[in-house]
């Protein structure tokens, strides 16, 4: 009959209240402790029912047993005591006797009062505040982050905190070296990271002093390579900082004898390093920076040397970035330059080397855009110009980032390639959408008309003349693929106006005076190549469609490099061609133009050396593309440092 | 003696039944019970001569059985002076008695059993099973207690019959038009009630089980709380303490049914001789009948859900002053000009005709506001003129918000609040904020970076020079600074928080029955108000500082004044504790929600219950006035926000979005926004001009006070805005309509 009512509520027995009569000394009959059984339950329901507004009230959702013992007190009865604790009692049962018990342990007081380790008091209750949302927009900040930002600072992290700072921003060098060393491996130091973005932040006090400012960059470097630490939100913060010494007229500026140029480069290498690591932890990060540079830039107000930050700056986002802002700016900006450059007078002469440095800047950053770009044609695959792009930051960025891992938001792809295309998306609906890319001659002209023989100069010689050594055959061949580009260039640029002569006979294939990359007969001799190699390739190719093709052609360069250098070589200095296709070029002299190319190349491969950690940037950058591709997946792949050779090397021994 | 009585009783029952009419008890009795109940006076027009001399039959049977009391303890004195205080002739209760038994069920409908062997019961039994079982339960009732007289459960039935009787009128609604089906429905749950409270009062505790099992499924869901405590409850004894019973027996239970549904209810009961139901038609419930088309179900669902079903008409027709007061003018110019000429030297005067427009805006009379001293104000004090500026000031650089320009959020997280965060206040100008805590202490931050100081010593006040210009900065002790302040003085956790508009008190309520002022000048505790013996719920300042209302467990809301340490009025009308209290914009009214699911707004000069709204189907925790003064929006523990037509006293609106309990909410300083915040850890923002916009109250829905609420909840929603982990217990507008939020983040 009550069935329900006793699944409804918990029910006292009748032999637990007798049971606890006799613990308490009376004898009870069966008549009796029915009635008192079905009472104590009563009340407890009472209880419990009176009890559930004292938490309505302390807007809780859970029931305390102080919620209890208030209800019972305001109903006249003894608050029962000892159970007030915050986490669960064990409720224990003894076999024998069916009894159920909260376990109870003696304390030993004087243990407790001795003890050495007295447990601190919790911390202080604390308002802490911060916007949520902004106009009612957006989830832009996730309330989370405030509790990672005050969570209650030991002892020891405030101490850690105060000896770091101190030593980094201390005189001593060594220490310095040891704090960074430390902040850039301690795990446990999430807690302080707050405090340090916020010590980094102090740039803005400290700008006549290009020793602090440079040691505030290493803390940024130190940190933003820090394996443990997730930076979340702060990049902003950080980013904030660094391009804060990129772009602002520093106070130290001011005093030619300081080398703030240094400071600027070596904050550039960190933005970037920053951005192709993190870049992915703030959406829209890429695009916020490229504006403020575009902005400085454009800016003829601005001192030269933020014009000088803002061009590194660039340069060091990659060649992408240069070709999106630096590129068209370059004309309005050659003027301003122009008329710096040329003003002899005395008086000019601090501002006049100021230019030059400019000049020298943008110089730089074009030629690796043109070069990067020649490349990316010749190679069609998106995802490895993608990574190309940051490649200057090869040795410190690259590595730390697998390139699948953050592939930032790249809106200048052209290709819908599988991975490539949702890349895309982080750029649609920005204010660059109507950019469109300028033809690699059209571009080579202007900037000739700009740079005029110190382009062709900088090129043959290269910044970093042989300064590396190949050794391994899969570098070397590297190697060898990469001359190909600047070795050609030279060439075509040492006789430019031969060159656009060359071009006007193009559209022997194609017709179409268009830039379309892949010539269909080249296509066909990658694809032919790669059916015979392997099926999973083929596979792959198939599966993607005309941009899959594209594909094919890198998938091939990668697997098949150490073998089939000399060809390879060749199908990609023909590649190139094609795709700087202009309708200028002439068909007769493409295999003139070919063969030279070829026997540059030969002859050129130590010239090209500088750009080793391009090359090796570009390789992992295909390896990753191979795999992806590989295993048609769309997914992100999460591939640890230490994994890509080991990886690569397996792959190119399966595959070939 | 019991036994004696008893054994008397039961003989003059018997004999009452036996000389009963051989007429059809039913019929007769029915039709008895709808004559007694329309006109008072008429159920012994032959018995005595002065029909109305107990008021009401009620009344005059309660002060029968009264002096029945007092004979039997043989305080004859107070017998004779009752006597005649209430006009009572020597043998009224004689002839009443007898009136009343042959008047059948309907007088017996109140307890009237006798301890006097000369007094006649006037309770009779009339079914003729019943009369069969009577004996027994005489004995078992037999306790001539006032307590019993008023409890009015005597009446009896077969037990067994209950169920048979409830299925009828069950089967009986189920069958009629749908029009009235749903109308006709609202009757289940309180004759429900009803009947199983009447069958615990009996003793018939298997049958009042049974009979819960069987039809407590069939009740609207929105009850669910209500039957969990009267299911846990099936002995009389648990019945005299219980709160929800009591309300029951106290109150009537309020349905509104048009003429024509209560016509057929009414004949279909006199048909079957449904005598059981319609006596407790009678005497429970208060049918608030209305001429015109049945109501829906939709239109029924909306308004019921309170414990004592809905307001009565009459009870929402008074006429309230919603209007806002005459803001004071203030002649700026002396301390304006102090205060600008520090800045610079030519601005006062550009800014003066600012504000005389801004003052003449106010200046226009509000038809509906009450008259400005209807209630004694404070007058302003400077600083308070001075605060007014600075409002003004403020109010210029609001941001307008609307659907495109939604306001930007800041949310003020509590760290570390192991100890259980229960209450938070902003001031007006958003530069404190108070916590008050479970751990019985009050905090208070300061949210600019003007830190909090004490008062110095009395001591070194007397050092300093009074004369200074700067003696308000004089008096205040350095060594004092601090970020926040920590009050202690309760002994309970702090349930409500309210700073005064002059930010100079704090107002806590708690747990421990008092409210305590404290002073923000030398944060000390100043008065501790007593009154409330029971846990206060919620305390809140009144617009203009010196009142302050509270309310609590004991189901009384107290007006007070800072300076009487006893209340000036006392709200008492809810059925259950009072959840929140807020005053009206015009501090002439004040609104209270309670745990009985109902809403009352209170007229603060002569203390009467103005308006009762129901419609909530849970306790009501959050309470808001529009700016304006013109509308309520409530939020309850179903996590519905309601919206009210003050002047009108109707419903006008219901947003549905969040899934916990609504803690609070509040009006954008200009109303076009509602914020709300609730336990399900999100701050949803509504479109109340919308909502009040597309109002349209015609006389006839004002004056049936049927409500038609279309369901555009989804269309007012202008945001949801999740926090991480951290119940939204406060919010506030700043006066650039910048909305803060409060909350303790629990990991």
């Amino acid at each position: 009959m009550a069935d329900r009512e006793e699944r409804r509520f918990a029910e006292v027995s009748r032999d637990s209240v007798k049971l606890m009569a006799e613990s308490a000394g009376v004898d009870l009959g069966d008549d009796v402790a029915a009635l008192l059984a079905e009472d104590v339950c009563y009340r407890l329901r009472e209880a419990t029912q009176s009890s559930s507004q004292f938490m309505r009230h302390a807007k809780r959702r859970k029931l305390t047993v102080e919620d209890f013992n208030r209800a019972l007190r305001w109903s006249n009865v003894e608050a029962i005591c000892g159970y007030g604790a915050q986490d669960g009692l064990p409720f224990r049962s003894v076999k024998e006797g069916e009894l159920f018990f909260v376990e109870d342990r003696d304390v030993n007081l004087v243990e407790l009062a001795l003890a050495t380790n007295i447990p601190k008091g919790c911390a202080e209750t604390m308002v802490r505040v911060n916007v949520s949302y902004l106009d009612g927009k957006g989830n832009l900040e996730p309330q989370g982050a405030v509790p990672t930002a005050v969570q209650s600072l030991s002892d020891d992290l405030l101490k850690y905190y105060q000896q770091i700072t101190r030593a980094i921003l201390g005189e001593d060098p060594h220490l310095m070296k040891v704090a960074l060393l430390d902040l850039q491996s301690n795990s446990k130091i999430a807690a302080l990271l707050p405090y340090f973005v916020y010590v980094i932040s102090g740039v803005k006090s400290v700008s006549h002093d290009l020793e602090q400012l440079n040691r505030l960059l290493h803390m940024v470097k130190s940190l933003v390579q820090n394996p443990y630490l997730y930076l979340g939100s702060y990049v902003r913060s950080l980013v904030s900082s660094v391009m804060y010494c990129i772009l602002e007229p520093l106070a130290a500026s001011i005093n030619p004898l300081n080398d703030h140029w240094t400071l600027r480069d070596y904050a550039a290498l960190l933005l970037s390093h920053i951005f192709w690591t993190h870049g992915d932890l703030v959406s829209g990060l890429y695009h916020q920076i490229l504006l403020s540079l575009q902005k400085v830039l454009s800016d003829p107000v601005r001192p030269l040397c933020s014009h000088y930050g803002a061009v590194v700056g660039l340069h060091a986002l990659g060649w992408k970035a240069v070709e999106r802002v630096l590129f068209p700016h370059l004309p309005a900006y050659w003027a301003n330059l122009q008329a710096v450059l040329d003003d002899y007078s005395v008086s000019n002469a601090q501002v006049k080397a100021d230019g030059h440095k400019v000049y020298g800047a943008i110089l730089v950053a074009v030629e690796r855009l043109l070069k990067m770009k020649a490349l990316s044609l010749s190679q069609p695959a998106e995802g490895a110009t993608n990574a190309q792009s940051g490649s200057v930051m090869g040795a410190m960025g690259y590595r730390v980032s697998s390139p699948g891992l953050s592939p930032p938001p790249e809106p200048l792809s052209e290709a819908a390639l599988g991975i490539a295309s949702h890349l895309q998306a982080g750029g649609a609906g920005c204010p660059w959408e109507e950019w469109t890319p300028v033809p690699l001659p059209a571009m080579y002209c202007e900037l000739y008309s700009f740079f005029g023989d110190s382009l062709a100069v900088r090129f043959s010689t290269g910044p970093g003349f042989g300064s590396y050594p190949p050794c391994t055959p899969s570098q070397l061949s590297d190697t060898r693929k990469e001359p190909s580009g600047p070795a050609s260039n030279p060439d075509t640029t040492r006789k430019m106006p031969q060159l656009t002569a060359n071009l006007n006979i193009s559209p022997r294939q194609d017709g179409s005076p268009r830039t379309d990359p892949p010539p269909p007969s080249l296509a066909a001799t990658g694809s032919g190549r790669t059916l015979a190699r392997s099926s999973s390739v083929q596979r792959s190719r198939s599966s993607s469609s005309r941009s899959g093709q594209r594909s094919t052609g890198l998938v091939f360069t990668a697997v098949e490099k150490p073998l089939e250098e000399e060809l390879r070589a060749e199908v990609e200095e023909l590649r190139r061609f094609f795709l700087q296709e202009n309708p200028c070029v002439e068909e007769g002299r493409l295999g003139k133009l070919l063969e030279k190319a070829l026997s540059v190349h030969h002859s050129d491969v130590n010239v090209l050396n500088a750009e080793a950690d391009e090359r090796r940037y570009d390789f992992t950058s295909s390896l990753y593309f191979v795999i992806a591709t590989l295993t048609t997946m769309g997914k992100t792949w999460c591939i640890k440092d230490i994994m890509h050779e080991s990886l690569f090397f397996d792959l190119e021994n399966n595959v070939i | 003696m019991a036994a004696v009585q008893s054994g008397v009783g039961d003989g003059v029952e018997e004999k009452d039944i036996k000389t009963e009419p051989p007429t059809d008890g039913f019929g007769n009795n029915a039709n008895d019970g709808r004559v007694l109940s329309s006109s008072p006076g008429s159920s012994a027009p032959a018995a005595s001569g002065k029909p109305a001399a107990g008021g009401t039959p009620e009344d005059q049977q309660t002060l029968l059985a009264v002096l029945q009391f007092l004979k039997k303890n043989k305080l004859t004195e107070s017998v004779e002076i009752l006597r005649r205080e209430a006009g009572l002739p020597e043998d009224a209760q004689d002839a009443k008695g007898a009136d009343s038994s042959g008047s059948g069920g309907a007088a017996g409908s109140v307890d009237l059993e006798g301890g006097d062997a000369s007094a006649l019961l006037s309770r009779v039994t009339v079914s003729s099973s019943a009369a069969a079982q009577a004996p027994t339960k005489v004995a078992a009732e037999d306790q001539p207690d006032v307590n019993v007289v008023l409890s009015a459960y005597s009446q009896q039935g077969d037990p067994a019959l209950y169920e048979v009787y409830y299925s009828g009128l069950k089967r009986f609604i189920e069958t009629v038009l749908d029009c009235h089906r749903a109308e006709l429905s609202q009757v289940f749950y309180p004759l429900f009630v009803h009947m199983y409270l009447e069958l615990v009062y009996n003793n018939h505790e298997n049958e009042a089980k049974a009979f819960f099992e069987k039809f407590s499924g069939d009740q609207e869901c929105y009850y669910e709380d209500d039957l969990r405590v009267l299911s846990s409850l099936t002995k009389k004894e648990h019945m005299r303490g219980n709160e929800t019973l009591l309300d029951f027996r106290t109150s009537k239970f309020v349905l509104r049914i048009s003429r024509d549904s209560y016509q057929l209810l009414k004949r279909h009961l006199q048909e079957r001789q449904n005598n059981q139901i319609w006596n407790i038609i009678q005497e429970h419930l208060y049918i608030d009948i209305f001429d015109g088309m049945p109501r829906s179900k939709s239109q029924i669902d909306a308004m019921s859900g309170s414990l004592a079903g809905e307001a009565k008409r009459e009870a929402n027709k008074a006429k309230v002053y919603y209007g806002l007061l005459k803001e004071p003018e203030i002649e700026l110019p002396l301390d304006d000009e102090d205060e600008e000429a520090e800045n610079e030297e030519g601005k006062p005067k550009k800014k003066k005709p600012k504000k005389d427009s801004m003052g003449s805006k106010s200046k226009k009379q509000d038809p509906n506001a009450p008259s400005q001293n209807r209630i004694p104000l404070p007058e302003l004090k400077d600083s308070d003129k001075l605060d007014k500026i600075m409002y003004m000031k403020e109010a210029t650089k609001r941001i307008r918000l609307g659907t495109d320009n939604l306001p930007s959020i800041c949310f003020y997280s509590f760290l570390n609040a192991y100890q259980g965060l229960t209450a938070v206040d902003f001031t007006d100008d958003s530069s404190l904020i108070a916590g008050g805590f479970a751990d019985s202490t009050v905090r208070v931050w300061s949210v600019t970076p003007k830190k909090l100081r004490k008062v110095k010593s009395a001591a070194d006040l007397n050092l300093i020079d009074k004369e200074s210009d700067d003696v308000l900065e004089r008096i205040m002790d350095e060594k004092t600074a601090s970020e926040s302040k920590i009050l202690y003085g309760h002994s309970g956790p702090v349930y409500g928080i309210s700073f005064s508009p002059d930010r100079n008190y704090l107002l806590s309520s708690s747990e421990d029955g008092t409210v305590r002022l404290w002073s923000l000048q030398t944060f000390t505790c100043l008065v501790g108000y007593k009154g409330h013996n029971y846990p206060v719920w919620d305390t809140q300042f009144s617009p203009y500082g010196y009142y302050f209302v509270s309310g609590g467990h004991d189901r009384v809301a107290r007006l007070w004044a800072t300076d009487h340490y006893q209340p000036l009025r006392m709200f008492s009308g809810h059925l259950a504790d009072i959840t929140c209290t807020r005053f009206h914009p015009n501090s002439n009214y004040v609104a209270t929600g309670s745990s009985d699911r109902t809403i009352r707004l209170w007229d603060v000069l002569n203390g009467n219950c103005v308006r009762i709204f129901t419609g909530h189907k849970g306790p009501i925790h959050a309470l808001a006035f529009s700016p304006n003064g013109k509308f309520l929006a409530s939020g309850a523990t179903d996590g519905r926000v309601l919206l009210w037509d003050i002047g009108h006293g109707l419903m006008v609106g219901e947003l549905k979005g969040h899934a916990d309990t609504v803690y609070s909410l509040r009006f954008s300083r200009d109303g076009e926004l509602l914020a709300s915040g609730s336990m399900d850890n999100t701050v949803r923002l509504w479109d109340a001009m919308k909502a009040f916009d597309d109002l349209e109250t015609d006389d006839f829905t004002a004056a049936t006070g049927h409500v038609h609420l279309q369901d555009n909840s989804q269309e007012l929603l202008l945001g949801t805005y999740m926090t991480k982990s951290t119940p939204v217990i406060h919010l506030h507008f700043t006066r650039r309509n910048l909305l803060l939020a409060a909350g303790a983040y629990n990991p």
